[in-house]
């Protein structure tokens, strides 16, 4: 037996004891890991592979009152790129580039978003072309982090007839998104953005579904993820409106060339929005992808702002036609009846405080009855009507009519006109006590008053009613379902019907918009001349109370035409034409382009039926 | 036929070498099947079945060596390994994701890993000097020469640059110190520079840890020239002075710099990234696993390296915990043969040589699966029999022969 110096039994006990204590560190750890913490770790193994995607649900359908599609749903591609580090995604999306057309801007744009880790796909595109998709899929394998979904992408068959009506889509914003925060709407929602898309976004939006899918550690997606359930989107709610898409592209054809303005119809039993046309209009489609930057500024830098919706917000003086609502707050206060002469007949002008005030007819329109008064639009009748008033009761009244409030329509952009709250109104906005004249101009339309289309047609409703008017609805409404007055006139009928009467007058021999009569329906109207300040033309209105002979007015519209000039050469003939369109059709009579008694005179037609107007 | 077998099963060493081994190519098989099948990986398992089988050759062969023959040869061959680490220097190239360094050599499109020769050389070079000497050491200047005959090989390595590999040799080197019997005092003041050396990143631990080397050397005077208490007090001043310099001189970044430079096939950007999945693949595991080739950690690619410095974490994740606790049993299994191989023979050359293999194969699994968990930093140092590798399976297993080898001839 050697000596054996150097392992003792004590050295090799000591070495096995370290051995185990270092295994038995790494298995105490292991145990840590996989015994007492596993179900975390599992859950994170899970979320590695877990991807949550949207499923967008198809935007319910906007149909017009004939069912006519207003906008709907085609099938489109869009492409967005997997959360990945921000240099990769833009790596990703400069080799994208080389396939689809992203212009500068919008890959500025991303390029930030990217930068800002984001934690779901970001979009680049929600309308790729085909070729450019097909380019994509042929090269999957360079694209790990790319997604191309085939999603739903809207589509505005009517094109730019009712754009600023209808509105349109695009990708939910920061701010929208803060807001909704409570309804669990995600980012890369596609939401409306506008008109009735933003306004019955809930209603056509549905709910979108989720899909979970397995990705690889490059975040490539491999498939569905096994033993998870996806929930299954829910199509948004079709939209039936009033609007009357035949009408609206007629009023597009018939609208001046060239000019800005707008033409709004309302359907008097239900204040249903018939027509609600602006000029210009922009293309809705356009903005159906994700909205470029470029194109978005081309529309706002547009002189003619094709984006501002004019019907809804475009604040105009309203001009003569005010002589309506005159004549609507006298009756109503009973300062004034049908058959009453005003006691200074009118020889051009009207002398009131230290000054005179000139009717627009120098040698004067004589003594007046209210009918004849809105025929003739005598402003001197009115001067005295509105002196009778006064300031504080024209205020008071035509801010309790709503001239100063909203319409109550089914819009976002809903506005209503600039009144005057009270006199204090004089002081803040001129710095002056308004004097007892200043009602001299509110009475004829002139002074602080600016009206917006729509708010005049209300008014018009009120008066081809009995005085109450519902708010103008875009949406049809169930059976269900009523709307409320927005409106309350307390005239008695047979008042209202002598302001009828004058506008009744307008449109016969001797009235200003005698030429722009049609054969077939009653057409009560009443012009309006507006200054638009400095040297430029005035504002030509014309608002229009219409149905069939003898019978109940079923429409009431207003047009207004930007610098247009006379109410009567330009606004008329284009409301006449439009509601002798919409009443044709409703009462199956052929519709034909020669409508007004000008036109027919022009085309050499008998007039026969003019004659005993 | 059986004859020539036998060594395999006979001993215990050989018994649990094969088991580890044939898991290991199932592992590496399990490694390779992703998802997204890879052409780098999904064929792997052949080659690695193809070096077991010749290693299992070489076994059978070294098996039928003379003792007495691989004594002798142990000093050439270590100056061979040496030689052939020297000559990787020059002409080595890279691999996989570290191309940047020469580990490999390719002779005829073949390539192999010199480092891991190195390692089973060193051994050996180390068993045959310290067997020289019947005494074991008792002064710390016996101990210049062991530590150059570890310490030359480590440095070529440390040049390729290959950090995990080069920590294999100070295994090695301690292992062999404790096989030959040196005091545990003399062992600690060996290793206590490079205690300095990574405790001077906390000045405090430092601060503490130098007041008991004072202690230490103190109580341990009588012992010591005078000339050798001074040195180990400079060298861990110095190792120490010069660590605290270095980190403080560097930035954030430079210090990443500086990990990759030691160790290529770690990407400190990627290195946080890579032990949490390589956790969240062990944790997911659970008790008993997600089943062979089931991970989906590893499917799905979101384990790294996971053929080679990650394998245990495949192990983990398909086999849960009955699966790892497994494969440290018959790691514990084997060190424990080792250690009573060295009990047990009666030649102070195989005692020596079976430490010095012990001191390899721990450092390879502690920090191997240590950093899979988190316990010791990410290295890039393979799990031994199971992770893939031709020289370095082949090599343990030369290794493992010579241990039986030299057990049998002296049982």
């Amino acid at each position: 037996m050697r000596k054996r110096p150097r392992l003792s039994r004590a050295r090799v006990t000591t070495t096995r004891i370290a051995v185990l204590a270092l295994l038995g560190l790494l298995a105490g750890v292991l145990f840590r890991y996989q015994v007492v913490a596993s179900e975390a770790w599992l859950l994170e193994a899970q979320s590695n592979r877990l991807r949550t995607l949207a499923v967008p649900a198809p935007r319910g359908v906007i149909r017009d009152r004939a069912g006519r599609v207003l906008a709907d749903n085609v099938p489109g591609y869009s492409i967005a790129i997997i959360p990945d580090r921000a240099d990769s995604m833009v790596a990703t999306l400069d080799r994208v580039r080389q396939h689809l057309d992203i212009s500068d801007r919008r890959y500025r744009e991303l390029a930030r978003q990217s930068g800002a880790r984001p934690t779901r796909p970001v979009l680049i595109t929600l309308d790729a072309p085909f070729e450019s998709v097909a380019a994509l899929q042929e090269r999957r394998s360079a694209f790990p982090r790319l997604l191309i979904e085939s999603r739903p992408k809207r589509r505005y068959p009517a094109r730019e007839v009712g754009a600023h009506a209808i509105g349109y889509v695009g990708e939910i914003d920061e701010s929208e998104l803060e807001a909704r925060r409570d309804e669990g709407v995600a980012p890369g929602r596609i939401v409306g953005k506008a008109g009735l898309e933003a306004q019955y976004d809930r209603v056509l939006g549905g709910r979108p579904g989720t899909r979970y899918v397995e990705v690889d550690a490059q975040g490539r997606i491999l498939g569905a993820f096994s033993g998870v359930r996806g929930v299954a989107s829910e199509p948004g709610s079709d939209l039936d409106l009033h609007l009357d898409l035949e009408l609206m592209e007629w009023i597009h054809r018939i609208f001046p060339e060239g000019r800005n303005g707008s033409v709004v119809m309302l359907d008097v039993p239900t204040g249903g929005v018939l027509a609600l046309y602006s000029a210009p209009a922009f293309d809705p489609n356009v903005f159906a992808g994700v909205v470029d930057r470029g194109d978005w500024e081309r529309y706002v830098r547009d002189r003619d702002s094709p984006l501002y919706h004019r019907a809804v917000r475009g604040k105009y003086p309203p001009g003569s036609q005010w002589k309506l609502a005159t004549a609507a707050m006298a009756l109503e206060l009973g300062l004034v009846t049908p058959t009453e002469r005003m006691p200074v007949s009118c020889r051009g002008s009207f002398d009131f405080g230290n000054r005179s005030y000139r009717c627009w007819k120098e040698e004067g329109h004589g003594s007046l009855q209210l009918a004849e008064a809105i025929q003739h639009s005598c402003n001197v009748y009115f001067y005295q009507l509105g002196a009778r008033i006064g300031l504080s009761r024209t205020l008071e009244i035509g801010n309790r009519m709503g001239f100063g409030t909203r319409c109550g329509i089914d819009l976002p952009q809903d506005a209503g006109g600039t009144f005057p709250e009270d006199r204090g109104f004089w002081e803040r906005r001129f710095g002056y006590e308004p004097r007892e004249g200043e009602v001299i101009s509110l009475s004829i339309g002139q002074g602080p008053n600016d009206q917006t289309p729509l708010k005049m047609a209300q008014f018009l409703l009120a008066i081809a009613r009995d005085g109450s008017a519902p708010p103008p609805a875009l949406r049809r409404m169930g059976a269900d379902e009523a709307p409320g007055d927005a409106w309350r006139l307390d005239i008695p009928p047979p008042h209202l019907e002598q302001i009828r009467e004058g506008m009744r007058r307008v449109m016969s021999p001797g009235g200003t918009a005698y030429a722009s009569s049609i054969e077939h329906f009653d057409l009560l109207g009443k012009t309006g001349t507006a200054q638009s300040g400095g040297d430029r033309p005035t504002h030509a209105w014309f608002s229009a109370i219409a149905g069939p002979h003898g019978a109940p007015p079923e429409v009431v519209a207003v047009a207004l035409v930007e610098f247009g000039g006379g109410g009567s050469e330009v606004a008329a003939p284009l409301v006449a034409k439009a509601v002798d369109f919409y009443l044709r059709g409703e009462h199956g009579i052929r519709r034909d382009t020669i409508q007004t008694l000008r036109e027919h005179l022009q085309a050499g037609r008998s007039i026969g039926w003019a004659a005993g107007r | 036929m059986k004859q020539i077998l036998a060594p395999l099963w006979q001993h215990p060493v050989a018994r649990v070498v094969l088991v580890l081994s044939l898991f290991g190519v199932a592992m590496v098989y399990s490694a390779g099947l992703l998802q997204q099948p890879s052409p780098v990986v999904s064929g792997i398992w052949i080659r690695q079945a193809i070096f077991l089988a010749a290693g299992v050759l070489g076994f059978l062969f070294v098996c039928r060596v003379p003792t007495r023959w691989i004594e002798w040869s142990s000093a050439p061959i270590y100056v061979i390994g040496v030689a052939l680490l020297a000559v990787t220097l020059v002409v080595g190239t890279g691999a996989g994701t570290a191309k940047g360094v020469s580990s490999f050599l390719s002779v005829g499109g073949f390539r192999f890993q010199p480092a891991e020769a190195a390692k089973v050389a060193t051994a050996l070079g180390l068993a045959a000097l310290l067997v020289r000497r019947s005494e074991p050491p008792k002064h710390l200047r016996e101990l210049l020469a062991p530590a150059a005959v570890a310490g030359v090989p480590l440095a070529l390595v440390l040049l390729q640059p290959d950090l995990g590999t080069a920590l294999a040799f100070v295994g090695i080197f301690f292992a062999a110190l404790v096989g030959a019997g040196t005091p545990w005092p003399l062992i600690l003041l060996a290793a206590s520079p490079g205690a300095a050396f990574i405790l001077a990143f906390s000045a405090r631990a430092w601060a503490l840890y130098s007041v008991l080397l004072a202690i230490g050397v103190y109580l341990y005077r009588y012992r010591l020239y005078l000339v050798e208490s001074v040195a180990v007090i400079l060298a861990n001043v110095v190792a120490g002075g010069a660590a605290r310099a270095l980190w403080r001189s560097l930035s954030d970044y430079q210090r990443n710099r500086l990990l990759v430079y030691l160790d290529p096939g770690m990407d400190p950007q990627n290195a946080g990234w890579q032990l949490i999945q390589s956790k969240v693949a062990v944790g997911s595991g659970g008790f008993f696993g997600q089943g062979f080739t089931m991970g989906t950690q590893k499917r799905l690619a979101f384990l790294p390296e996971q053929h080679t410095d990650f394998i245990f974490s495949v192990v983990g994740e398909e086999f849960g915990f009955l699966g790892t606790s497994s494969v440290l049993l018959l790691f514990g299994y084997l060190f424990y043969k080792l250690i009573g191989v060295a009990e047990g023979s009666r030649s102070d050359f195989a005692g020596l040589f079976a430490f010095g293999v012990l001191g390899m194969w721990m450092t390879h699994v502690f920090v191997n699966v240590g950093m899979t968990v988190g316990v010791v930093p990410i290295t890039g140092i393979p799990l031994p029999f199971i992770s893939y590798g031709g020289s370095f399976l082949l090599m343990s297993w030369m290794a493992a022969a010579v241990v039986v080898a030299l057990s049998t001839d002296s049982a």
